[in-house]
């Protein structure tokens, strides 16, 4: 029994990493009042662009640390210019945000998929960034195999979740944001420039999405296909609404979903062959339904300008 | 004023297509092919030969029906995603009841197959209109995990209850059974034999058509039509005027799938025979695309379910075109037609810009022609 919930929390926190930085990317821009809804393909590309930088160039030893830190400084950026080409659609030209969504995911994930098939083609692997056991507290046992040897994205993601919550409540970008997505017309009132600053919180949102997506090509998986993210991107946006917008609350929910697959994983790895696996693949989504039919009981918690657009010259 | 909207219109619409071609030539530059070759192949080859145009009707049936289900929603004010999960449930209840009806004339037997796609597709659809109007759930998101949880599930119809036996323990895909040759749809050629044998398109095209004017007809001629347009339109006023907004809400995307079931039936009836994986094939996706370029209305919906289709027979004849592109090329130009739609789209209805256009317009290409003249 012991062993088997090992492998259960073993599998399942290197899981929750790309979830956990996809959705508190999320979470920032929809605190401004962007809902991205194409967060999947903005992830598909930040895997590809994460992978092909060590992919293309290689390397070993000291010099293969810094090529593939190259490669996740790259998949943030390409994250944060798909955000802001999504940006352009949907804070300059104010369109409706969950159909450009739907947009933007198609071209990030289709993008994606053929520039892997032109410049990479079949399922080529890379040496990828490993896990590392830090010093002392490995050495503890269980503790130290579950905890403390993991990935350093993984270990990132985690320290992600208070940098982002100091950031959103103490500085003043983080409150210029929030007002932008809470009463956009006041904050304009004040001189904060909305439109920039949803610009911002989008560019920095993606770029954290990107990252995600650089863990699963780079980290998790070391290396890409089609259906690497597999629907990733959308669980990510359906946390930020069951953690309520809280870094804290995402964590929650990111380590629930993904020790949820995990348990199904192990569940399947541990036999009860006879038990069909699709109803053990479902579970994470209904478990997604059912907690969001709990969450959004709670009203007046959300961003209240969430997915409107706004724009000075609007009639009120 | 009202001649420049109208040219203004026909002006953006005009240059988001060149900007959408433009960024699609940068990718496919970027991809190795030939700009021009590929452009060819997608939109010319699909008109080379009748056989062509028949492959691509087939593609267009699905993907208007689906592009009908959109619209009905969107115009009720809730945006279907879910479309493909809603497709795979109405065909998988419509292949349990294909699978058992036995003999039964085929007058009866096709209806009652389609019908029952249609409801179990439209059960799928209510489910997110529930969780909408009852618990706050945006429908953005259940879609989208519904469509998991039905694509899990078809697959375990696929694999267990409904196995063909004949390849059962071996490596193949699973599949079901072929259907009785009774229920299939019959080609158009079949159908009307004076038509040129390579018309092989099946007659689901009929469907497509009655079911965009009915659509028309209910959602523009009727009260409970009206209802569910006016709750799309104001949700408020809605309300205030005493329309039941959350029925209507849940009554739209129900119709909604029903349609998206009824093209995944459809599809199995005329076009595989057999139930198979990826039978829906994108198609929940790209019927969004097809009902906004159709502007969501069910008769917009078939010229444009024909230019989608023309593009995507265009993609997958790729390959047997010497084009180097993978498939998914056809993803990224979805993509970027949806985003390059919704910013037209805002682009004319804002007066603001138009106005700043018009004088602009006015003080230097109109004041340049008169001098010159």
């Amino acid at each position: 029994m012991l062993d088997f919930i090992v492998l259960f929390l073993t599998v399942g926190i290197p899981l929750s990493s790309a979830l956990l930085l996809a959705s508190l990317g999320e979470s920032v821009n929809q605190r401004s009042g962007i809902f991205n809804l194409g967060c999947e393909g903005v992830m598909s590309m930040g895997a590809f662009v994460g992978m092909m930088i060590p992919y293309a160039v290689g390397g070993s030893g000291k010099v293969a640390w810094y090529v593939n830190l190259s490669g996740l400084v790259a998949a943030a950026l390409a994250g944060a210019l798909l955000g802001l080409l999504f940006g352009v659609v949907v804070i300059r030209f104010g369109a409706p945000q969950g159909i450009a969504g739907i947009g933007l995911q198609l071209f990030g994930t289709g993008l994606a998929g053929s520039l892997y098939r032109h410049f990479i083609g079949g399922a080529e692997g890379v040496a990828g960034i490993n896990a590392i056991r830090i010093p002392l507290l490995s050495k503890i046992p269980i503790l130290g195999d579950m905890l403390f040897s993991c990935n350093p994205m993984v270990y990132f993601s985690f320290i992600m979740v208070p940098v982002i919550s100091l950031i959103m409540k103490k500085t003043p970008w983080g409150l210029r944001v929030r007002a932008c997505g809470t009463m956009p017309r006041a904050a304009d009132s004040m001189g904060i420039k909305v439109q920039r600053t949803r610009y911002e919180a989008l560019a920095f949102g993606s770029a954290m999405a990107g990252l995600a997506g650089a863990y699963m090509s780079l980290c998790y998986a070391k290396l890409f296909t089609d259906t690497l993210i597999g629907g990733r991107g959308f669980i990510a946006v359906a946390l930020v609404y069951f953690g309520q917008w809280s870094p804290v609350g995402i964590m929650g929910g990111a380590l629930l979903f993904s020790l949820a697959q995990a348990l199904q994983l192990a569940v399947q790895a541990y036999g009860f062959a006879t038990f069909p696996y699709e109803f053990l693949v479902m579970t994470p989504y209904v478990l997604v339904i059912v907690v969001l039919i709990f969450a959004s009981k709670r009203k007046h918690v959300g961003p209240a300008s969430l997915g409107k657009p706004f724009n000075r010259e609007m009639r009120v | 004023m009202k001649r420049f909207k109208l040219w203004y219109r026909c002006g953006v619409v005009l240059l988001s297509v060149l900007v959408a071609l433009a960024i699609a030539a940068v990718i496919l530059t970027v991809l190795g092919a030939n700009v021009l070759d590929t452009f060819r192949v997608i939109f010319v080859y699909p008109f080379s030969s009748i056989k062509n145009i028949s492959g691509v009707i087939n593609i267009m049936i699905p993907l208007s029906l689906v592009g009908i289900g959109i619209c009905i929603a969107y115009r009720s004010g809730i945006v279907n995603i879910g479309g493909e999960g809603q497709m795979i449930m109405g065909l998988t209840l419509a292949l349990v009841v294909a699978l058992n009806v036995g003999e039964m004339p085929r007058a009866l037997a096709i209806p009652l197959v389609l019908l029952s796609g249609m409801i179990g597709g439209g059960v799928w659809g209510a489910i997110p209109g529930i969780l909408k109007t009852r618990f706050q759930v945006s429908e953005l998101l259940s879609t989208v995990m519904l469509n998991y949880i039905a694509s899990q599930f078809y697959s375990y119809c696929l694999r267990v209850p409904m196995l063909d036996p004949s390849v059962a323990g071996g490596s193949g895909d699973p599949q079901t059974v072929r259907l009785s040759e009774s229920l299939w749809l019959s080609r158009m050629n079949q159908l009307f034999p004076s038509l040129d044998k390579n018309m092989r398109f099946h007659s689901g095209i009929l469907i497509a058509i009655v079911l965009a004017l009915i659509v028309f007809l209910f959602m523009w001629k009727t009260p409970a039509g009206f209802k569910m347009r006016a709750a799309g339109a104001s949700e408020r006023a809605a309300r205030y005027g005493g329309i039941n907004v959350k029925n209507y809400v849940v009554l739209a995307i129900l119709l909604s799938g029903a349609c998206c079931g009824l093209a995944g039936t459809v599809e199995v009836l005329g076009v595989h025979h057999r139930g198979l994986g990826n039978v829906s094939g994108g198609y929940g996706f790209s019927g969004i695309v097809v009902a906004l370029f159709g502007g969501l209305h069910p008769l917009g919906v078939l010229p444009a379910a024909f230019f989608f289709a023309v593009i995507s027979y265009g993609c997958n004849s790729l390959q047997i075109n010497k084009i180097p592109l993978p498939g998914n090329t056809i993803d990224v130009l979805m993509g970027l037609v949806i985003l390059v739609i919704v910013s037209a789209q805002m682009i004319i209805s804002n007066k603001y810009i138009m106005y700043r256009a018009e004088r602009w317009v006015r003080a230097h290409l109109l004041r340049a022609g008169k001098e010159r003249a």
